[in-house]
């Protein structure tokens, strides 16, 4: 039997496993300023970049993308090499890939300070940006699929279908969620509008959840919880029937994001019928991975990397059996738009994402060093810190949320809402807010203790960067089974069939989609128009701030909420909306109906300072919008890249728009004026007004006779 | 709500690639031992004597 020497690359995990400590620093450093930006405005320094609605889409994205992708990457190339018994499939690879992904996150954390966003969700990163994340994961596909081809161990362990899984859905949904029309070197609009837009970005939003967030880590699960218990998993068996039924299930859940919205019935009671069936096998995961453990409690008593497993696993447990009860449609009526889903997405990204990764990191880096652990009883403290953190963090929630949407639902006897200022709901849960901020920090000190315990741990050892192996190499033929002759075939193709796909996909569906979008694009009310030049801009500059981060627009058909904010939402007002602006957190209340509700004057001096117009209240103040000026010079390429994806302006009307944006922008700047307010009709206060005083109004116009 | 025939599409396109990975898997014979493979990783070749790769961290 022929003998192939090789050995295992340590470099790469290495470079991932120190980008993981740093961004997860920086994540959740960012996390912890969101909160403070919660309790007090002002903790903004007055800056438009450290402003609520700009760093928390920087937080969601530095957390999954930057903290949670590094460590995927880290646990793949580490075990991927071994389970394959093959080096990686190319170095060179793997470092355009380490340099493309660190490119990639600082110039998101770049773009989304600086007001450069989608407004879609874990997907606001701008198209340059998102091309490069094409590519680089392009290439990571490419060095895995490599190591699996050239692997030297016949069967492929449930870990490496698990990592098969995540890369080829991550690059369908990335793309399909990507499809825009820049207009500038960095902004664009997406090709989907309103509904259609809301549809596609929550499919691709819980995938990304499904296949970012879970099955990498249950890949990694599998392979770094075996190890570091020296057992193997419980059941082998069950590990092979809940990942194909998980992939399985998973990727028709999404439209429980949209319960109760303008979505039509059915597809929302698809998305339930199959988020109820993914407790099945999500807890196979679970009860696998806990049963792993059976006989070596004792272990767990002892051992931090154990105990991070174990709380890991079991937060995966308690977030996947959430899941499936809150898109129940009477369960999401009180949860959705409240802190309950912040407390839920907190249990998985702090319990399970968090702790896997700090296990795999205390179990991974004494072993390339070559050394111990540096201090045993500092990651037995880091253990206890976080988890009495996560508490913290998720008890207020949990409380906050349901608290707060109570009090939004509360009616007098008299038939009137008891509560009928927001501001009166969010202050009742302002203590909350103190106790989540006290969490995160003891989350954050934890993660500090962890990397100066990992930074003495890699100063005492000496890093070994490979790792020598003599394997022996694969027979092409099994001889134990006859029909296998022909099979050797079949092993690649299937492999290459699986990419051969995606970019079949992407070349054909590129050219049927845009035909199928703008189509259904057509008004079905027909007193809804398209924004006008200055409310197109106005709504970019909402976009920019991140208004959509803490106030939806999507009035759900209670009466609770009629009552309070007006007539509910319906499907054709959004059909100009490219992006759609729903939200998923009233921080503050709806604003779909907010069109007309106040005077002019009113939003310019709350944006100005919100506390002058509602005391108390917790909205940052925006000065900078009424001092500074309105970029005009883009309106005709946004004019012109609207009607490309089927708004009706009228041909040539890109000539007029800048004409017709002054002479509205004059207008209420004029009003502004005579209602004593220093306004300038070329500051861009003036176009957010204009778009505020637009929103929802359009099905108005007929009830009046 | 055309949109929801492409997203249809390319989930089922996806449900596709995994049912034929799945077959692929069956008939290639990667689940006849369903028992070794799960001992099997508990097992580096690794020869350096500084530390044993079995021994949990400390």
């Amino acid at each position: 039997m022929e003998l192939q020497t090789f050995s295992y690359d340590n470099r790469i995990v290495k470079d991932f496993a120190m980008a993981t400590v740093v961004w997860g620093f920086v994540g959740m450093l960012v996390g912890l300023l969101v909160a403070i930006d919660l309790l007090h405005p002002a903790a903004n320094f007055s800056l438009p970049y450290t402003t609520f609605g700009r760093i928390r889409p920087l937080h969601t994205n530095a957390v999954i993308f930057a903290f949670v992708g590094n460590a995927i990457f880290m646990g793949v190339y580490y075990s991927l090499q071994r389970l394959c018994k093959a080096r990686m499939f190319s170095d060179m690879l793997g470092r355009i890939h380490f340099w493309g992904w660190q490119g990639i996150i600082v110039a998101a954390a770049l773009t989304l300070t600086l007001g450069f966003t989608t407004g879609k969700e874990y997907a606001e990163l701008e198209w340059p940006i998102d091309i490069a994340i094409t590519l680089v994961w392009v290439v990571f596909i490419i060095n895995m699929f490599g190591t699996i081809i050239t692997r030297r161990e016949r069967h492929m362990y449930v870990a490496i279908w698990f990592y098969i899984a995540t890369v080829v859905t991550v690059a369908v949904l990335h793309i399909v969620n990507s499809f825009e029309v820049p207009f500038s070197f960095l902004k664009s609009y997406p090709l989907y509008a309103g509904v259609q837009d809301a549809l596609v970005q929550w499919w691709y939003g819980h995938n990304a959840v499904a296949f970012f967030l879970t099955t990498p880590y249950l890949g990694l699960m599998y392979y770094f919880l075996p190890k570091a218990a020296n057992r193997p998993v419980y059941s082998y068996r069950l590990s092979i029937v809940h990942f194909w039924s998980l992939i399985f299930l998973y990727i028709w859940a999404g439209p429980h994001h949209l319960l109760y919205t303008a979505l039509p019935d059915w597809a929302q009671s698809l998305g339930t019928v199959f988020s109820i069936m993914l407790l099945a096998p999500s807890w196979g995961g679970m009860i696998n991975g806990l049963l792993t453990l059976r006989g070596a409690w004792d272990k767990v008593r002892e051992d931090a990397v154990l105990k991070f497993m174990v709380v890991a696993v079991t937060a995966y447990g308690m977030a996947t059996f959430e899941g499936p009860m809150l898109s129940l449609k009477n369960v999401n009526a009180i949860a959705h738009y409240t802190d309950w889903i912040i407390a839920h997405v907190h249990v998985g990204a702090l319990g399970w994402n968090g702790f896997l990764t700090f296990g795999i990191l205390y179990w991974l880096i004494p072993r390339m060093w070559g050394t111990k652990l540096y201090s045993a009883k500092l990651a037995n403290i880091h253990f206890w810190t976080a988890t009495l953190g996560i508490v913290f963090y998720a008890v207020s929630m949990y409380a906050s949320g349901i608290t707060q949407s109570l009090l939004w639902k509360q009616f007098t006897a008299n038939g009137t809402l008891q509560y009928p200022n927001f501001l009166e709901t969010v202050l009742r849960i302002y203590p909350l807010f103190i106790v989540r901020a006290a969490g995160g920090t003891l989350y954050l000190a934890g993660f500090i203790l962890m990397a100066y315990n990992l930074f003495k741990t890699v100063r005492q050892g000496a890093f070994v960067p490979e790792e020598p192996q003599q394997v022996p190499a694969l027979m092409r033929d099994d001889p134990h089974h006859k029909e296998n002759r022909h099979k050797w075939i079949e092993k690649r193709p299937i492999q290459f069939a699986v990419l051969a796909l995606i970019v079949i996909l992407i070349g054909g569906l590129i050219e049927i989609i845009p035909t199928y979008i703008v189509k259904s694009n057509i008004p079905t009310i027909s007193s809804v128009k398209p924004y006008t030049p200055l409310e197109v801009q106005g709504r970019d500059i909402y976009i920019r701030e991140g208004c959509n981060t803490c106030h939806s627009q999507m009035v759900r058909p209670f009466r609770s909420e009629t009552e309070r904010y007006g007539e509910y939402s319906k499907a054709g007002e959004y059909v100009f909306d490219h992006p759609f602006l729903w939200g998923s957190k009233r921080t503050g209340p709806d604003l779909h109906r907010i069109g007309g509700k106040y005077p002019p004057l009113w939003h310019y001096l709350h944006m100005n300072e919100p506390t002058s117009m509602s005391p108390g209240s917790l909205m940052p103040p925006y000065p900078w919008l009424l001092t500074s000026d309105l970029e005009t010079e883009n309106t005709g390429a946004k004019i012109s890249a609207l009607r490309s994806i089927g708004v009706p302006y009228p041909v040539g009307y890109e000539q007029r728009a800048g004409e017709e944006l002054r002479m509205q922008a004059e207008q209420i700047a004029a009003d502004l004026q005579k209602a004593g307010a220093p306004a300038e009709p070329q500051k861009e206060i003036v176009a957010l007004i204009a778009y505020l005083q637009r929103l929802g109004t359009d099905i108005k116009v007929v009830q009046q006779p | 709500m055309s949109v929801i025939v492409v997203l249809l599409g390319f989930s089922m396109l996806l449900a596709a690639g995994f049912l034929a990975a799945f077959l692929w898997a069956v008939r290639s014979g990667q689940y006849k031992d369903k028992h070794t493979p799960s001992l099997r990783i508990l097992f580096d070749n690794k020869r350096r004597d500084s530390h044993d790769s079995s021994s949990p961290t400390s």
